[in-house]
């Protein structure tokens, strides 16, 4: 279980995390999201140890994470940017990380080899950007962590490869109950692999989620109205739009709830739709004066 | 052997569910046989495992499937299907027909169809 209370961090006179807390149960897949500057990576880093806390408590299993060795072999981070030792190939990458890992497994390593078809013996600077990620995780997922850690995960990987990676870390989720957290901006992608979702915003979390209480609770509802009628005030909605007759709402509630609002109104017609995680995301951040402004250039 | 798309608009755990019916119902799973196990689907569609329980509990409560601990789950012989799935595909039912009905087709015709669809599945269950 990853908590982490009331995270102060400051970069000189910029604060990049004012407060943050937020929690993760074991066995969790945990979808950290917000827009560009929001603090991800500064969490990830503090969650992975690279950083120290000006303020706050960053604990897995209710230890301290900051120099702490017993804690951090059970976990694997893979960092936005990968960086590993000049001249290095995966395989030597595997030798070190088999002396400090207690739990590395070198048949995982050897049969992962069948999935991860490049040349480990090749230093890692020489391969792709998307190859030196596959090796990240081949190694990542041999150390058999409790913890895993992904900080866009799969940003430079194909198709094939992004399914592949994730349908190996569900297996290790189902099998093993290991606790995931990512920070992605492929929310569609997220949609698939997290429960939870907390999104964050100016160094601070502006929700947490299961996802699935946060899809059950706002619907997207789309009507027309009998001919020459509004739409009552204070109806609720918390996004209108309109083209033509047809209106669109964004609503908070169960869909009985919206149902029942709506049959009240007696429509001509209309149709109540889940919002994606990424409608969610812009309409939240919508709320906050986060939004896509008409700008013309 | 389940489809999932993203362009749906239906979230991803009902997709399961209705993917998992319609192997039920065509056949594909008989009853009795053991459907897959929550980590094999997870790790076979690369999606968290916790969809797929959900997906599998709702299922077991509108009685398409049973769950025996520590073995698994498995198709259910059809008898103790719930009633809020029949009623909810009743107004599918009546929604189709009344479009049906709009376009110009005509009742006979549909009821016709009804005859030869029950006959097919052996007189309906």
């Amino acid at each position: 279980m990853i908590e982490v209370k009331n995270l102060v961090k400051r970069f000189g006179d910029f604060t990049a995390l004012s407060g943050l807390s937020f929690s993760v149960e074991k066995g969790s897949v945990y979808g950290l999201v917000g827009p560009n500057g929001a603090g991800k990576s500064t969490v990830i880093r503090h969650l992975s140890g690279i950083y120290r806390q000006d303020a706050g408590e960053v604990k897995i299993d209710g230890k301290t994470v900051y120099e702490n060795p017993e804690v951090k072999q059970r976990m694997a981070c893979i960092p936005d940017e990968i960086f590993y030792f000049l001249q290095a190939s995966t395989r030597d990458m595997m030798q070190f990380y088999k002396g400090i890992y207690p739990r590395f497994d070198m048949g995982r390593y050897e049969k992962l080899g069948k999935i991860f078809e490049f040349n480990d013996k090749r230093p890692m600077r020489q391969l792709s950007k998307g190859m030196q990620k596959q090796a990240a995780f081949r190694l990542a997922v041999c150390m058999r962590p409790d913890i895993l850690i992904l900080d866009e995960p799969v940003d430079g990987l194909d198709p094939v490869m992004r399914r592949q990676v994730w349908s190996i870390i569900m297996n290790d989720v189902a099998d093993r109950g290991t606790t995931v957290l990512v920070s992605s901006h492929n929310l569609r992608e997220l949609e698939d692999v997290c429960d939870h979702v907390g999104i964050m915003h100016n160094g601070k979390l502006l929700l947490q989620r299961s996802l699935s209480e946060l899809q059950d609770n706002i619907a997207k509802l789309q009507l027309v109205l009998p001919e020459g009628e509004t739409l009552p005030q204070n109806f609720g909605a918390i996004h209108e739009s309109s083209s033509g007759r047809i209106l669109t709402l964004i609503m908070r509630g169960t869909t009985e709830y919206i149902s029942a609002k709506v049959a009240a109104l007696s429509p001509v017609f209309y149709d109540l739709v889940p919002l994606t995680l990424e409608e969610i995301f812009i309409y939240e951040l919508g709320g906050v004066d986060y939004e896509i402004r008409d700008i013309l250039l | 052997m389940i489809n999932l798309n993203y362009r749906d608009s239906r979230p991803i755990y009902e997709q399961i569910k209705d993917g998992l019916r319609k192997l039920v119902m065509t056949g594909a799973f008989s009853p009795d046989e053991r459907l897959p196990s929550v980590r094999e689907l997870a790790s076979a569609l690369a999606i968290n495992p916790n969809t797929i329980q959900r997906a599998y509990k709702e299922l077991e409560a509108e009685g398409y499937i049973y769950t025996t601990a520590g073995k698994g789950s498995f198709v259910s012989d059809m008898s103790g299907v719930d009633s809020a799935r029949r009623s909810q595909q009743l107004k599918k039912f009546e929604e189709a027909v009344i479009e049906l009905l709009f376009l110009g087709t005509h009742a006979e015709e549909l009821k016709s169809r009804i005859d030869s669809l029950s006959k097919d599945s052996g007189g309906g269950l």
